[in-house]
């Protein structure tokens, strides 16, 4: 009986073989060259893997294509912006204003996001407050955006169709299908998703390869107390280098909300004043900080959990001393705190060759 | 992909056939799936219970929930010859994610009658610092400098809801600090006396009853221990000791 089993699922492997070999020699028509994600050594060991959509395979063209259109003030109504003008590379494709100003000067109402390790962000909600659902459908929303580029997707096909390098650079992306938002947008999704940032001293420390100071060891120790900085909850640790949860909370910045974040994209008040967490990566060149950006410097945030807590009915369990305004830090154990966060930062992010124009 | 996968799966229906005697049905092998419910003390806890709803505790303390995940492993069954059948895998219940409540654990056994057991958070074995990337991404990690490895639990809300002054709460399990160097194992291993009868659709319940945390045999006061609960190794210990109680055996559906 055992034998008859074992030669049965032989029989099983065999054919499952044959079966797949066949597939080998199917043709597949010329196209756009597949280009694999260059997962990071410390990505590929702590995480799973990270979020291609199936209709969105990365391509040297598509990414060549998205990374143009990124740099590209064509998409503003005026021809005077670009993504890159509130995403710049050099501050880890940010900007160093509280609010952005779009084309026509008007003011947003958040702070503008770094930009890195986006496919990593498994729940695919983006924004501060989450409201839009994948890289692609993000991508399609400052265009139209009156506070940002202003235009209208009709105008920028039109554009795109009569400029002398674009139909080229769409053909060898996506084949002969008609410039459109779809295919644009499923450029951008594919440089955005080569924006990958995992070489900061702390991810050498991790890998072996660089040693932590004694300050910013003891920073790691704060961070990791429960009894003294207890960011770890929110903000990842050495086992998640994402170093954020890519989930929303109320993290005590106000007892009342003049923005509701998560709620009015919900609608349900118990979301109030919640907002995505942000990684800790990079902190070092995305100043201000928080949804709107009302902290100037890193010392102003660690001051904020310290002694700054605000309470309100949808707090976050987490900001555990809220009722005595925070954790109530030394100065010793704040300096050193901002010591490990700026280890978390990663020069090499700024000035890669694949990233800049 | 798919070669790697059937060729897998032979090698493991092998093994399995050279490991056991020739007396099990192995043409009938069967996987059972659980489904993991909340409860407090017999009423029903659900995601549309988060942060609404208000629970007494056995001290008498009023509190919501915010967050609530818990893991569980190892699942083994045993039948009444001694041949154990362990199914590989664990899985992070997350009350604000239903889907989270249904888990098939990997492998299979024949149809018949078991006891079961399982690991509620890691065992020594298997809480190893780092190593489940599912777990990492979720950011399920217990620090290492209290001993390493994953979270078991963690419930987070408020307490004293009905006062003026609620606070916070996270209660959250996982390995014990005895001292800098040494961390003791906080893991609890169920037994389970009733036979199971499994079969090809076989559903188990596994209930949890959140309001145990809180009375038995530790009468648990919030006013005392609410936060900063991990590095507390009296409190981690009660924690393990109140667990030991808290899940069972609920509807088994073929
Ligand atoms: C006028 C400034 C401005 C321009 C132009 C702009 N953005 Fe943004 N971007 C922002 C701001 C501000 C936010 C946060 C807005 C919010 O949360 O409501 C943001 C958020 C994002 C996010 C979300 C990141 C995350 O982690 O959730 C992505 C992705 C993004 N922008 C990509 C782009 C792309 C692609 C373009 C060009 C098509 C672009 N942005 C143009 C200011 C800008
Ligand atoms: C309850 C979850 C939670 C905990 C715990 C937490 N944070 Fe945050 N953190 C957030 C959220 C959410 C934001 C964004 C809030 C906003 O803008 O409204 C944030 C923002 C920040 C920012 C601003 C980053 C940026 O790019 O704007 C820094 C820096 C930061 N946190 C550091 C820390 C440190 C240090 C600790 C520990 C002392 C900590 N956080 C604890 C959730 C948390």
């Amino acid at each position: 009986m055992k034998t008859f089993y074992k030669l049965l699922l032989l029989g099983f492997i065999i054919l499952g073989c044959s079966n797949d070999s066949s597939e080998e020699y199917v043709d597949i028509p010329a196209g756009p060259t597949p280009s694999t994600l260059n997962i990071p050594q410390i990505f590929e060991n702590q995480l799973i893997d990270p979020i291609i959509p199936a209709d969105n395979p990365q391509t040297e063209e598509g990414i060549a294509l998205g990374k143009k259109l990124f740099f590209d003030p064509i998409l503003s109504l005026d021809f005077s912006q670009a993504c890159a003008s509130c995403h710049m590379p050099q501050n880890s494709f940010t900007d160093i204003n509280t609010f952005s100003t779009g084309v026509n000067g008007d003011l947003g109402i958040r702070n503008s996001m770094p930009l890195f390790n986006l496919a990593w962000n498994f729940d695919e909600h983006f924004f501060w407050d989450g409201r839009s659902f994948g890289l692609e459908h993000q991508a399609s929303l400052p265009v139209e955006d009156p506070t940002e580029m202003a235009n209208t997707w009709e105008t920028v096909v039109d554009r795109l169709n009569n400029h002398p390098e674009y139909p080229e650079l769409f053909q060898a992306a996506f084949g002969n299908a008609p410039i459109s938002r779809d295919l644009a947008t499923k450029a951008l999704g594919q440089f955005e998703r080569t924006l990958i940032s995992a070489n900061s001293k702390f991810d050498n420390y991790f890998l072996g390869t660089a040693s932590l100071t004694p300050q910013e060891q003891n920073g790691l120790a704060v961070f990791m107390d429960e009894d003294r900085g207890d960011c770890f909850h929110c903000h990842g640790n050495p086992n998640n280098p994402l170093w954020t949860d890519n989930a929303f909370h109320n993290n005590a910045l106000d007892s009342t909300f003049s923005d509701n974040g998560l709620g009015d994209i919900t609608g349900d008040p118990a979301d109030n004043g919640k907002f995505k967490t942000p990684s800790l990566r990079n902190l070092a060149y995305t100043a201000p900080y928080m949804h709107d950006g009302r902290f100037a410097t890193l010392d102003e945030v660690i001051n904020h959990y310290s002694e700054g807590l605000q309470n309100s009915p949808t707090v976050d369990p987490l900001m555990k001393t809220v009722n005595q305004g925070g954790v109530q830090l030394t100065e010793q154990d704040k300096a050193d705190l901002k010591a490990f966060l700026l280890s978390l930062s990663d020069p090499s992010f700024l000035n890669n060759p694949d990233f800049i124009p | 992909m798919k070669r790697l996968l059937s060729f897998c799966l032979c090698l493991l229906l092998i093994s399995c056939f050279e490991d056991k005697d020739d007396n099990l049905d192995l043409s009938n092998l069967a996987t059972p799936t659980f489904r993991f419910t909340q409860n407090w003390d017999g009423t029903d806890v659900s995601i549309d219970d988060l942060i609404t709803t208000q629970f007494t505790n056995a001290h008498g303390e009023t509190l919501n929930i915010s967050n609530l995940k818990y893991l569980i492993s190892k699942i083994v069954f045993e039948n009444a010859d001694g041949d154990i059948f362990i199914l590989n895998g664990y899985q992070l219940v997350d009350l604000s994610d239903p889907s989270t409540s249904l888990f098939s654990p990997e492998g299979s056994l024949p149809e018949g009658l078991y006891t079961l057991k399982f690991v509620y958070g890691f065992n020594e074995m298997d809480n190893i610092d780092g190593a489940y990337p599912e777990l990492n991404s979720a950011s399920w990690n217990w620090p290492q400098m209290l001993g390493g490895g994953y979270h078991f639990l963690q419930m987070d809300g408020m307490f004293n809801v009905d006062t003026t002054i609620a606070t916070p709460y996270n209660y959250h399990h996982g390995t014990a600090k005895l001292s800098d160097t040494e961390f003791e194992q906080n893991f609890v291993n169920f037994e389970f006396t009733n036979s199971i009868f499994i079969s090809h659709n076989t559903e188990i319940e596994i209930q949890f009853n959140l309001a145990e945390l809180f009375k038995n045999p530790n009468l648990w006061d919030l006013n005392q221990y609410s936060s900063s609960l991990m590095p507390n190794y009296d409190a981690q210990k009660m924690m393990q000791q109140n667990a030991a109680t808290a899940f069972s055996i609920g509807q088994v559906t073929n």
